[in-house]
């Protein structure tokens, strides 16, 4: 049949590719689009719609089966007469070449300090730029990220780290959250702290005494959860925690007289610098300070708390990497029993972990309360734990960085569908590019699992060395085992 | 004869009803080389597991340098002085060699760390080479000799070695027995030895314990039980060399 022609350069060097085989690779590429067929019928085909007299209509949409048949199609025989069809020997074709992955690993050292100064203007440059505009970058995207940065690195602990696959972690930004907005909005200790210390004192201070205590209590939990699942490794530890995080969001859906329940907790206490409200009145901080007073003030402030809980839980990770608890969690994710015969404590080398990733997961969790004024038990679902494990999977298990870049493209990106607003005049006005977020995600998990199953950064350095670090790629070690 | 540094005595270990150690005594004295061998599944390595405590003996008592560890959790016996190359190597594969050796002296209270770490590479200089390295990329002959670097770094008074020869070249098992050898000698180290290559095993060791389903059969010196017709025609004819 029909042989390729190769490009002219290459020609002359490679060894020819082997004829297409037609047949063949039309007879899969249909088998494929069947299946899609298979799948499409009862998800695409038919849409009921219910009618403003309540009737239920069926409408067909074949066109639309056609189409996603036919891609599915077309980009089956793609794959089969370009990327898979090479020369024996030759290297397979890689969306991400390995230029680039060298490109990324070489500049982690360095990204660090160019993400935090970068991360550290990103505030005044918006702000200077746009006005009151700046609300929407420094909130939706600045502090969004950084949360979710947070999270990541809480997680990482855990999972990166401690290797202990932790499906629940939502349950102690629940705590954290919780814990917040209970303290602040309650009667007692308001009531107290305004007959002992001074009118409006707990308004003013309740987050700066609330956030160790959130810290503290999710910690607590985090060994009450430890100590169940000693025993457990690998998919039974993924259940178990699971189910923890379904617990805490069905105890804060439920226990109406406790946490509200699904009405949430209203007029938390806002955030202050150190006592003083960023409010425009006269003890405000822009009138304190002399500066002009504006909404975006105290966006710019919770962006730099979050940044500094963020730095702290780098800090404290990177810290605890080179002691010997920390050793000892790299060692137990690697090998358990080794691990024990090597008098390691794996009792206490767990709970440490677990601990300590749920105490990050509580500071998270009351910043999340104070900025956003309002908890409720929807956001802490099932959906946020499997976002945080996401971008620390994808990350790369154990990198800081990989975490950063990451959470930017995961939440980063959902913000940006947001703005893709031309695409209404594509597929009318009833399109919504965020509904895709999930699918997006999807794709991307999949991709990545293809091309670089061990994550955006897969090499690790070393926590000691005796001359010169040296980081090993990924790549070089089987699968499993990088 | 020297004192006795571990003493088992009528252990008996189940995996939930089934009798995997059925009454089993034996005894590793100072300064020696003792050999435990017996074919697949005769229970060799439960032994061993148990004398770390995990399965737990259900009978029977395991006396460590005079104190009694059958109820003791394992992390504590490996800090008695008891170091474990356990079966099937078990290195940290994605940490560097280095790392690997460094988490061996976590237990100790790392004045001696450089010492030991330089005894070591001298012992086996591929590791040296390969220090900084992923675990998990060296040669199975290579990771043996980091497990066993490993549980020298804890700086043992007894030694146990599971299998060490497993899945291994010739040169490469001589390599690693001739190391064993030159520990015992050099520095009196006591070795216990789980070993299915019978024939090195025994030509190693001072004294050998023969196990077949889950008990002692024989026990003797290790020239006594090479020339045992019994042990001869059982672990030795048809491939031992």
């Amino acid at each position: 049949m029909a042989i390729e022609p190769n490009s002219m350069t290459t020609a002359v060097l490679a060894p020819s590719k082997p004829p297409i085989d037609w047949s063949n690779s039309i007879k899969e590429s249909a088998i494929a689009a069947l299946v899609m067929l298979l799948i499409a019928i009862p998800i695409f085909a038919i849409k009921t719609d219910q009618a403003m007299n309540n009737v239920l209509s069926l409408e067909t949409r074949w066109g639309l089966v056609a189409t996603l048949c036919g891609l599915v199609f077309a980009s089956r025989l793609f794959a089969h007469v370009v990327l898979w069809n090479r020369a024996p020997g030759a290297k397979p074709v890689q969306l991400i070449p390995d230029s680039v992955t060298a490109a990324l690993g070489k500049i982690s050292p360095v990204f660090g300090p160019l993400a935090l100064g970068f991360a550290i203007i990103f505030p005044f440059v918006v702000y200077i730029e746009q006005g009151n505009g700046a609300l929407k970058w420094v909130n939706n995207y600045g502090i969004q990220i950084l949360i979710y940065v947070m999270l990541g690195w809480g997680l990482n602990i855990v999972v990166g780290l401690a290797g202990l696959l932790d499906l629940g972690y939502v349950a102690f930004y629940a705590i954290g959250a919780y814990t917040y907005a209970l303290l602040s909005t309650s009667e007692p200790i308001q009531l107290w702290m305004a007959a002992h210390i001074g009118e409006g004192f707990w308004q003013a201070w309740a987050f700066w005494f609330c956030l160790p205590v959130a810290g503290v209590l999710a910690a607590f939990w985090g060994i009450i959860l430890g100590f169940p699942v000693l025993r457990l490794r690998g998919d039974y530890l993924a259940i178990v925690t699971l189910a923890f995080g379904e617990i805490i969001y069905l105890v804060a859906l439920n226990w109406v007289d406790f946490t509200g329940g699904g009405a949430g907790i209203t007029s938390i206490p806002r955030v202050t610098f150190f006592g003083i409200p960023f409010t425009p009145g006269d003890d405000g901080f822009a009138a304190r300070f002399g500066i002009d007073p504006s909404p975006v003030l105290r966006s710019i402030f919770l962006y730099f708390l979050i940044l500094g809980l963020c730095l702290l839980t780098a800090f404290v990770t990177v810290r605890l990497r080179r002691l010997p608890v920390g050793r000892a969690w790299e060692a137990l994710r690697e090998d358990e029993i080794a691990c024990r015969s090597l008098g390691i404590n794996t009792t206490n080398t767990k709970l440490t972990a677990f601990a300590i990733g749920a105490m990050f997961g509580g500071f998270a969790g009351a910043f999340f309360s104070v900025r956003q004024g309002f908890v409720s038990p929807d956001s802490f679902k099932f959906l946020e734990s499997a976002t945080i494990l996401a971008i620390v999977v994808l990350g790369g298990m154990g990198s800081l960085v990989g975490v950063v870049l990451a959470s930017i493209a995961i939440v980063g990106g959902t913000e940006l569908l947001r703005e893709l607003d031309f695409l209404k005049q594509v597929f009318g006005d009833d399109f919504d590019p965020t509904q895709y977020r999930m699918l997006l995600v999807g794709l991307a998990m999949v991709l990545m699992m293809l091309w670089k199953p061990r994550g955006l950064i897969s090499t690790r350095e070393p926590s000691v060395f005796l001359k010169e670090r040296k980081a090993v790629s990924g790549s070089l070690v089987k699968e499993g085992h990088g | 004869m020297s004192e006795t540094m571990l003493q088992v005595r009528d252990v008996k270990t189940y995996y939930g009803s089934i009798c995997a150690l059925k009454g089993v005594s034996i005894d590793v004295n100072q300064g020696e080389i003792v050999t435990l061998i017996g074919s697949n599944g005769a229970g060799k390595s439960t032994l061993m597991m148990t004398i770390c405590g995990s399965p737990r003996a259900r009978e029977g008592s395991i006396t460590f340098m005079g104190t009694d560890i059958s109820r003791m959790p394992t992390h504590q016996i490996m800090r008695l002085g008891l170091a474990q190359s356990p079966e099937g190597r078990r290195v940290f594969p994605r940490m560097s060699v280095f790392e690997n050796l460094q988490m061996g002296s976590e237990i100790t209270d790392g004045t001696m760390f450089d010492q030991d770490l330089e005894r070591i590479f001298e012992m086996f200089p591929r590791l040296k080479e390969r220090r900084d390295q992923r675990a998990g990329t060296l040669s199975g002959g290579e990771q043996q000799m980091l497990a066993i670097g490993r549980a020298l770094m804890m700086r043992p008074k007894l030694l146990m070695l599971d299998e060490p020869s497993l899945g291994l070249a010739p040169l490469i098992v001589k390599q690693i027995f001739d190391a064993i050898r030159e520990l015992n000698k050099r520095d009196g180290l006591t070795v216990f030895l789980v070993e299915q290559n019978a024939f090195h095993a025994l030509k190693l060791a001072h004294r050998a314990y023969v196990m077949v389903n889950g008990e002692i059969r024989m026990s003797g010196s290790g020239a006594e039980l090479l020339a045992n017709p019994d042990v001869r025609a059982a672990y030795l004819e048809g491939g031992g060399h």
